[in-house]
């Protein structure tokens, strides 16, 4: 086994260079550059946890403004629904006077042109009276020769309209 | 590999040889000669310093190369957080390296550059190398131990609740097993190096010779041993991390207790 048989020769040389290069590897990695690896490390972790930790801070905002956004519309539309239930009111009572007014207007109308037509109506027999006892006596002179006065004749007329 | 008399011999990739005519170099009469040994680790550095360095680019959305050398830092800071808590921090860059030293040494050990006439060596299969290794890991745990609480660091022999009797029994005990652990420590990566390497040199022989002996041999032993070399590859990059994980590992535990005593 050289590691026994050589001991006596090299034990120095093995522990030299040793030393000589686990030193460049200690003080130069270890203590040159491990210190920026393990730096940029340790500053990534930090900027990440900062990164996570404001955007739970963005989020929980964003809840806040939705919530408080929901509350507001709900307000909002809570005060359109009582706007259109008074508008809503308002119209059925404006359409109801307005209706009110129309059919008194039209009931007057009817009135006065029933009145119209009952005074047409009188009239209208009261002329039909005259020309019956007209023709009365016309066919009563030309068919009997007799002359009957216009009173007589309109009362015979009047009787038998009456009776008719 | 040295192919003497028709044999393999399994324990030659271990061997350390002189590189660029350096015997002579020495300091107060310490050979200090720079071999096949210290090229690797040399390599290792290299690699490794290439590795951090490529990724240490300090974008703020990585790529896959920073993405890489950070999954590897968090790997150890995770490791030194879960067993030694918030203090663990400051170990990082000794533990890191530790990790990252063993990890990079094990793979390059098992390239398979002999393909193109280069042969890898595992520096972690010499005990000259884990053991310093450990024993700088038990040192550190010693002097932090001691300077964070005094003598009172001896208590950690004692542990909570033991009844008074008891201690004299446990306390020796419990000195011992921890007087152990640069031991354990150490040798228990060699020796996984060690034994995968060799388990792959002698495999690898059984093909050689298998082949060289006849079809007979070749289907009955060249050809299993070959299958078997694949999976035992897997096995070897498998406890190649495992091994480098595990002396970071028992670092940090063994961290643990010099920093939070009991």
């Amino acid at each position: 086994m050289p590691q026994i048989e050589q001991l006596a020769t090299t034990y120095s040389s093995q522990v030299f260079w040793l030393l000589v290069f686990f030193g460049i590897v200690f003080f130069v990695i270890g203590r040159g550059m491990l210190p920026k690896v393990v730096s940029t490390m340790d500053g990534r972790d930090k900027q990440i946890a900062d990164d996570l930790a404001a955007a739970e801070a963005a989020r929980a905002a964003a809840d806040a403004e939705e919530e408080a956004w929901r509350v507001q519309a709900n307000q909002q539309r809570a005060a359109a629904q009582a706007v259109i239930a008074a508008a809503k009111a308002d119209a059925a009572k404006a359409t109801e006077a307005s209706l009110a007014v129309a059919a008194a207007r039209i009931d007057e109308t009817v009135t006065a042109a029933e009145a119209r037509i009952a005074a047409a109506r009188a009239a209208a027999l009261g002329e039909v009276e005259g020309v019956a006892a007209e023709a009365a006596q016309d066919i009563a002179s030309r068919i009997a020769g007799l002359s009957i006065p216009a009173d007589e004749a309109r009362a015979a007329v009047k009787g038998v309209l009456a009776n008719g | 590999m040295r192919v003497a008399e028709g044999k393999v011999d399994p324990v030659h990739q271990f061997t350390i040889e002189t590189l660029f005519g350096t015997d002579h170099w020495s300091i107060g009469g310490y050979n200090i000669a720079f071999t096949n040994s210290s090229l690797w680790m040399a390599i290792t550095t290299v690699v490794l310093l290439v590795f951090v360095a490529g990724g240490a680019k300090r974008e703020l959305v990585p790529g896959r190369w920073q993405m890489a050398v950070e999954g590897l830092t968090g790997f150890v800071d995770n490791l030194l957080q879960a067993n030694i808590g918030k203090a663990g921090r400051k170990y990082l860059p000794y533990v890191f390296s530790l990790f990252g030293f063993i990890l990079f040494a094990n793979m390059l050990g098992l390239l398979p550059l002999a393909l193109v006439g280069v042969h890898p060596f595992t520096a972690t299969s010499h005990f000259t190398v884990t053991g310093v290794l450990a024993v700088m890991s038990f040192a550190i745990v010693l002097g932090v131990g001691f300077a964070k609480h005094g003598l009172h660091f001896f208590s950690l022999f004692v542990p909570h609740g033991t009844p008074v009797p008891m201690i004299p029994i446990i306390f020796p005990i419990e000195l011992i097993s921890f007087m152990v652990r640069p031991f354990s420590l150490g040798l228990r990566l060699f020796v996984a190096m060690m034994a995968g390497h060799v388990l792959l040199e002698v495999l690898s022989g059984f093909v050689i010779s298998g082949t060289n002996a006849g079809v007979g041999t070749f289907f009955l032993a060249a050809v299993p041993s070959f299958v078997l070399m694949i999976g035992i590859c897997a096995l070897e990059l498998l406890v190649a991390g495992i091994q480098a994980y595990v002396f970071a590992l028992l670092t940090c535990v063994y961290l643990n207790d010099a920093e939070n005593l009991h």
